[in-house]
């Protein structure tokens, strides 16, 4: 099963949730819609789901038009932020629901839904709590039977809200795991949105990075993380050091200094540099674009965290390795490693 | 891209599938078709008028029946007038026992905890399931002339049942709860920090009590005081069976509306009434505007 | 050592004064107004035997004064189900013209006092009125009649159904009917199978207090039920008559008999509340 967007476009009154969207999702994968709150990734996914509608645009799974067809009809397993287990019904009778509202000409008898729901139960490893009420769950439990919910249905496609947006650390970490893995047994096409970057890239086969209604990048995790198209991605996945440079003439200047960093192909302009933290290389004073001054120094397990003043005044925050100690009040020089600049 | 567009055939907007999308898009799930909601709207509203407004313009088309002249002359009644002063005094008097009962029940009930709260709170919301007619009888037991104390009180000449007394202890009792009810919750709600704080910061109980407590329960008090005084006001089967209806002396407003409807002088009796449902629509009106205040009392309490 | 602990617990458990002074007024005011008179009715029909309590109860126009009003306020209470679900439904998730005004119209019957909605109802549905003429052309007649104390106990129980059910249906997690919506289900399915039983305990509650309230009405009632007896007396008129005619042992023991069914009830929505809020906590 693919999905398909195209163009999409929701407005709520004066505020543009999604302002032309394009994206494809091709058959078992596993794709996280990431982005900050606001960057209109639950808006898409409520519109694929049906739960939502576009003012513009279309809506294709497996190449067929899912905006004429409401959420009953679409066959995707949904699982909401907060869960909305039935609160009145045990766990056992939240997963058999999709299945015993189905037209009594298709569905299945009692048997076979009692059977079904027990491969959901084993599927989620939760088969002991058959007879609870969600009330009597833990969250990460809730989650699980959520999602067994969903599943029951044989949708199409999952598509999953903040799935560990409402557990703890440590239930979130081990929920990854076990999706990533759920994902591999069932392999059935899932978007899954986040605004947990470490999530996102740690689940997902791509990642879709969001803002402010539109997408800024679609890539595979190592994509986005190395190769950010965007000063947006750059600046919201990993730490990174943003400095304001102008670009004249082929050459990179903060303030008044010219950097020795290439400037091929990049447009005159006021623009952005970002370097990630730990591509800052320290030297000696000399040595590289920079010249700094240490600060302050801090212990960080593998690395040491140095708060650093440029040439110039300004300061920024580089994860150094442990090998050679930094100490306050020493001048080093400093040359990315990796950098990317960005016009604006 | 676009080829799939092409191939799906039912993508291309004819007049047909947009607006079978417009429908789809209106059906987020969480409502009903146009007919089904038309039917239940119409329902509720028929029933609200029939059971709910038609009575309340009866009371006042029969009122007027006979003119504004007639009307005002059925109020100034020495009978009428008697009426009013009495349904004043005696909510007035029952109002005020229950405020400050209910300031003091509620300063126990939330700011402390004790075994049987529950219950205490139970018992303060008894009146609330008893029959009027047996709030009355209640007091007709312990002060009639057969009634525990009715001996007592003959020998010392003190009147309580079929006078200004015994009224005022039925329609105390009825409306017991109302002031305590409204205080409880909301005084719960706002815990004891500010006053733990006024106390350590050297104020005295009372000063804690008016300068800190009260003003945060202001709204409160005010709601509990009104549906205390609309229900005082207006109690009947109580007041009915302890007041004797002795005419000019202990009739309150609802009384006298019994006694003159049942005399057939009904446009005395629906003048009356008009003066208590309007009462009662001030009421409402004073209360829905109070339930603001509250509302957003809470709300700055919750952010 | 010890000691010195137990009076810090206390110090901090009652940081704040008063509380000996306000619940020693509390239990007193509470017993001089609510509980002395109250156990004054149990101790008046301990006076009597069982057999004697069992003969008032048992004669021909306690029973059907009994049967008329539990029954008639049984039946007005399942009304105000219906139609209470219907208003709150329509109060709640629809938008129409007049909305917050009939929001607010819920209320009357708890404001407007009882005698004159009883004289209220009674002229709109005697033989002359507003509704009792075209009413009387069908050949209902509903004034003066056990139909006219039905009518009465609707309009007082109106208020319950709707105020129970309306915060609940409020609060209603969208999410669930999305849920059962994306899992397949219609909206009828949603409805009766997802809403209505998260509404269950909040309905039955408001179903019990209008009941509660219709058995004990007086004032709204007398007017308009015509107050035949055996026929259109309802037990609170007959504790009344029985009063006047200074049969205090037979209006004792009419009113125990209320007064008992109405704490089992109110003792069983406690039970219920209790029940559903364990069930389903809020969130």
């Amino acid at each position: 099963m693919t999905i398909e967007v195209k163009n999409l476009v929701k407005t709520f009154g004066s505020f543009r949730a999604l302002d032309g969207v394009d994206l494809k999702v091709e058959s078992g994968e596993l794709v996280a819609l990431l982005g900050p709150s606001g960057s209109g990734k639950t808006t898409l996914l409520r519109i694929v789901a049906g739960l939502d509608w576009p003012d513009a645009g279309e809506v294709l799974i497996n190449g067929e038009d899912a905006l004429a067809q409401g959420a009953r009809e679409r066959h995707v397993g949904f699982v909401f932020q907060h869960y909305a287990l039935f609160r009145h019904m045990t766990v056992f009778e939240n997963i058999a629901f999709g299945l015993r509202v189905q037209p009594r000409a298709v569905r299945k008898d009692e048997a076979a839904i009692r059977a079904r729901v027990k491969e959901l139960l084993d599927l989620v490893q939760l088969d002991w709590l058959s007879d609870r009420y969600p009330s009597q769950l833990s969250g990460g439990q809730r989650q699980r039977i959520a999602l067994a919910r969903a599943l029951a249905i044989e949708p199409r496609i999952l598509l999953l809200d903040e799935p560990f947006g409402a557990l703890d650390a440590k239930v979130r970490k081990e929920l990854r795991k076990w999706l990533r893995s759920l994902h591999h047994e069932i392999n059935v096409t899932s978007i899954f949105v986040t605004h947990d970057q470490e999530e996102a890239l740690e689940v997902a086969n791509r990642v879709v990075v969001m803002d402010k209604g539109r997408i800024e990048q679609i890539g595979s995790p190592d994509d986005v993380y190395e190769r950010p198209a965007s000063a947006f991605v750059h600046g919201f996945i990993g730490e990174s050091i943003e400095l304001p440079v102008q670009v004249e003439g082929g050459v990179v200047r903060l303030g008044d200094r010219p950097l020795a960093l290439a400037a091929d192909g990049l447009a005159p302009g006021a623009s952005r540099l970002f370097v990630r933290r730990h591509d800052m290389l320290v030297g000696p004073p000399g040595s590289g674009a920079f010249e700094a001054a240490v600060q302050h120094v801090r212990n960080f397990g593998p690395v040491q965290r140095a708060e650093v003043v440029l040439s110039g005044g300004r300061t920024i925050e580089i994860d150094a390795p442990r090998d050679k100690e930094l100490r306050v009040g020493d001048a080093i020089g400093l040359e990315p490693r990796r950098y990317r600049i960005f016009a604006g | 891209m676009t080829m799939q567009i092409v191939h799906s055939g039912p993508v291309t907007s004819s007049d047909e599938t947009v607006r079978a999308r417009e429908a789809l898009a209106r059906d987020n799930l969480r409502t009903e078709p146009k007919a089904v909601r038309i039917a239940v709207i119409a329902i509720a509203i028929a029933f609200l008028s029939v059971f709910v407004v038609l009575p309340l313009v009866v009371v006042f088309a029969h009122a007027f029946a006979k003119g504004i002249a007639a009307y005002l002359a059925a109020l100034a009644e020495p009978e009428a007038l008697a009426a009013v002063r009495l349904t004043l005094l005696v909510a007035a008097t029952s109002v005020g026992l229950n405020l400050v009962f209910g300031l003091v029940a509620a300063w126990a009930i939330a700011k402390f905890d004790f075994p049987g709260k529950t219950f205490l709170i139970t018992l303060i919301d008894l009146p609330f399931s008893v029959s009027p007619v047996i709030s009355g009888l209640v007091f007709v037991l312990l002060f009639g002339a057969q009634g525990y104390f009715g001996g007592w009180l003959r020998d010392h000449d003190i009147q309580i049942l079929f006078a200004v007394p015994g009224i005022v202890l039925a329609t105390t009792f009825v409306t017991f709860p109302f002031v305590a009810r409204a205080l409880i919750p909301l005084m719960q709600e706002q815990g004891t920090q500010e006053e733990e704080a006024a106390i350590s910061l050297g104020a005295s109980g009372l000063q804690t009590f008016f300068r800190v407590t009260l003003p945060n329960i202001k709204w409160g008090v005010l709601y509990g005081v009104l549906l205390c005084n609309a229900r005082a006001m207006g109690e009947f089967g109580a007041v009915s069976v302890v007041s004797g209806h002795i005419r000019g002396e202990t009739n309150t407003m609802p009384l006298l509306v019994e006694i003159l409807y049942n005399e057939y002088q009904f446009v005395a009796a629906f003048a009356i009434a008009s003066l208590l449902a309007v009462l009662a629509l001030i009421t409402l009106i004073a209360k829905t505007v109070l339930e603001r205040h509250l509302d957003e009392g809470q709300g700055a309490n919750d952010h | 050592m010890n000691g010195g602990l137990v009076s810090a617990l206390a110090a901090r458990r009652r940081t704040l004064p008063g509380f000996g002074l306000t619940m020693g007024l509390t239990l007193s005011w509470l017993s001089v107004i609510i509980l002395i008179p109250l156990a004054g009715l149990f101790l008046k029909s301990l006076e009597l035997s069982p057999e004697q309590f069992w003969n008032i109860l048992t004669s021909r126009r306690t029973l059907n004064a009994l049967r008329v009003s539990f029954g008639l306020a049984f039946a007005a209470a399942c009304v105000n189900l219906v139609m209470g679900s219907i208003v709150v439904w329509a109060l709640v998730r629809y938008r129409f013209p007049g909305r917050r005004l009939f929001d607010a119209i819920v209320d009357v019957p708890f404001a407007l006092p009882t005698a004159v909605a009883g004289v209220a109802l009674t002229a709109l549905f005697a033989e002359k009125g507003w509704l009792g003429a075209p009413l009387a052309a069908l050949g209902l007649k509903v004034a003066f009649t056990p139909v006219g104390i039905f009518v009465a106990m609707i309009f007082i129980g109106i208020p319950f159904v709707v105020r129970t059910v309306q915060p609940v249906l409020q609060d209603l997690d969208p999410e669930i009917e999305e849920a059962a919506g994306s899992l397949g289900a219609s909206r009828w399915q949603t409805i009766i199978r997802v809403i209505l039983p998260s509404l269950a305990p909040a309905l039955l509650t408001g179903f019990a207090l209008a009941f509660a309230r219709a058995v004990g009405e007086y004032g709204s009632v007398i007017f308009i039920a015509g107050n035949l007896p055996n026929v259109s007396e309802i037990a609170p008129l007959l504790i009344v008559i029985r009063l006047s005619e200074f049969r205090y042992a037979d209006a004792t023991a009419i009113a125990v008999v209320m007064l008992v069914v109405s704490f089992v009830v109110i003792f069983a929505v406690n039970r219920l509340q209790r029940w559903a809020q364990s069930r389903i906590p809020a969130r």
